[in-house]
């Protein structure tokens, strides 16, 4: 791994106070551990283990699991709004945030009960980070690529194959492997320290570069029978399908809080940049991209909560309603962050101010958990199917 | 139980896919249009609506074939949470 600069982080500042439970205590953690260090997170191009293990002690990495393997219990429209905080902050560290929801939630839905008991309280408390093993390097979006393969062997399985741009995965504990079995595809749990994997750190990415990207790869991997996560069979393309539902909600929820960043450090430069003898903020055409940003941010937010509704109400048109906010949310967020560089002129292409940082992130929102085209495929059949002609 | 299962898993399956003429024995793998997406939705339906929970060694394909198969899933289910 390559570091450009250590990233600081906030070691001088009050202790962490107690757990966060709503989006007011996600504001003020973000504000106080995260925003004054992330553009010094981005350079090094990784999250420095302080802040990790402060949002362990804020209860961050998995409230919404249950309150007896030592979550919160929190509801996911909650869930979405601390996630959207943390993105307005940091999409590098709600990337990592994302991949373990995905992973947690994985085990809690689809685990046995010696899967749940092993698990869920480390991921709880974030001793155990997770990573979700799911892009191969000709495999992305189109999951019939994947080429990785899990051949039983006695009682267990043996993993070959290798996973590439998996977040966090310099730093996971945990990966969640998903690879082709005689059947189907099958989702496995692989701790990090078994015999034939191989982490290679990648670097210097566009966008979210702290997120700590890895090449996973697995050389004659032995697992046990217990390393097999949820159904097999037909069904076990759900556990993809549910798992890859709440990364999408994440993301979504990541999308909204960077263009409430982009509106926010916007507002502040044109109330102070002058130009001709007036404040940038009262010329018209930057008027316009402010409402514009003003009318994205709460539309997205919107369709944000409706999808979280949804899921808290076990509906199963959540899923659908996930990518519509995910679609929504990422294409504004790239559009946005854009035009708060636009706004900021060459200071916003400069790491001076966080916007260039924003429009990075801001395009990977567009690419991962299901591309933008993929979305609209998959937007666009619904609606066909369920018109009718 | 079974039959008011069966006509409300129909009615979810047919809300989907209004074009399709279905019945509650017909296979509905062999409409083609099952997919991980639909089959996870008719998963979070089924729980929902009858407020099981499905674990994953009766997640089969058989226990989803048709309408009918899934009611008597239901039926199972609730009679196991009943005893």
């Amino acid at each position: 791994m390559t570091i450009a600069v250590p990233a600081p982080s906030a070691l001088d500042a009050a202790p962490v106070s107690g757990p966060v439970t709503d989006r007011a205590g996600a504001r003020a953690f973000v504000d106080t551990y995260i925003v004054p260090y992330a553009e010094a997170y981005d350079q090094a191009g990784y999250i420095p283990e302080e802040l990790l293990d402060q949002m362990a002690e804020a209860g961050l990495w998995a409230p919404f699991l249950p309150e007896e393997v030592g979550g919160a219990g929190m509801d996911l429209v909650t869930l979405g709004e601390v996630h959207e905080e943390v993105g307005r902050g940091c999409s590098s560290v709600r990337s990592l945030l994302t991949v373990h929801t995905m992973v947690s939630w994985a085990v809690q839905r689809w685990g046995s009960a010696a899967q749940r008991e092993k698990w869920t309280p480390a991921l709880a408390k974030g001793e155990v980070l997770g990573a979700f093993c799911l892009s191969e390097p000709g495999a992305g979006s189109d999951t019939s690529g994947i080429t990785t393969t899990a051949v039983q062997s006695g009682t267990g399985w043996v993993l070959n194959g290798g996973k590439k741009w998996i977040t966090g995965g310099q730093r996971a504990d945990l990966y969640l492997v998903f690879a082709r079995t005689a059947s189907s595809i099958g989702a496995f749990l692989v701790p990090r320290e078994s015999p034939g994997v191989e982490v290679r750190p990648i670097d210097d990415m566009l966008g979210t570069r702290a997120s700590m990207l890895a090449e996973v790869t697995f050389d004659e991997v032995a697992l046990g029978a217990d390393a097999l996560l949820g159904p097999s069979g037909f069904t076990a393309g759900m556990v993809l399908t549910g798992t890859l539902d709440l990364g999408r909600y994440s993301v979504a929820a990541g999308s909204v809080g960077i263009i409430q960043a982009c509106l926010e450090a916007s507002a502040a430069y044109t109330a102070a940049r002058e130009v001709g003898g007036s404040v940038l903020r009262d010329l018209p055409l930057i008027q316009a991209k402010l409402s514009d940003m003003v009318t994205d941010a709460r539309a997205a937010r919107l369709l944000l909560a409706e999808a979280g509704r949804l899921k808290d109400a076990g509906e199963a048109s959540t899923i659908m309603a996930t990518w519509v906010a995910k679609y929504f949310a990422s294409t504004a967020a790239a559009r946005h962050a854009s035009e708060a560089v636009q706004i900021h002129g060459a200071n916003g292409c400069s790491p001076d101010y966080p916007v260039a940082r924003f429009y990075r992130d801001a395009k990977v929102m567009e690419i991962i958990e299901g591309s933008n085209e993929i979305q609209r495929i998959t937007i666009a059949g619904q609606a066909a199917r369920e018109v009718t002609l | 139980m079974s039959n008011t299962a069966e006509a409300q898993i129909l009615a979810f399956v047919r809300s989907r896919y209004p074009q399709a003429e279905i019945a509650g024995d017909q296979d509905i793998f062999s409409l083609g249009f099952v997919n991980s997406l639909f089959a996870m939705e008719l998963v979070m339906f089924v729980e929902k609506t009858f407020e099981v929970t499905i674990p994953n060694e009766e997640l089969r394909i058989d226990n989803f074939r048709t309408a009918g198969s899934m009611a008597e899933l239901v039926g199972r289910l609730s009679e196991e949470l009943a005893a």
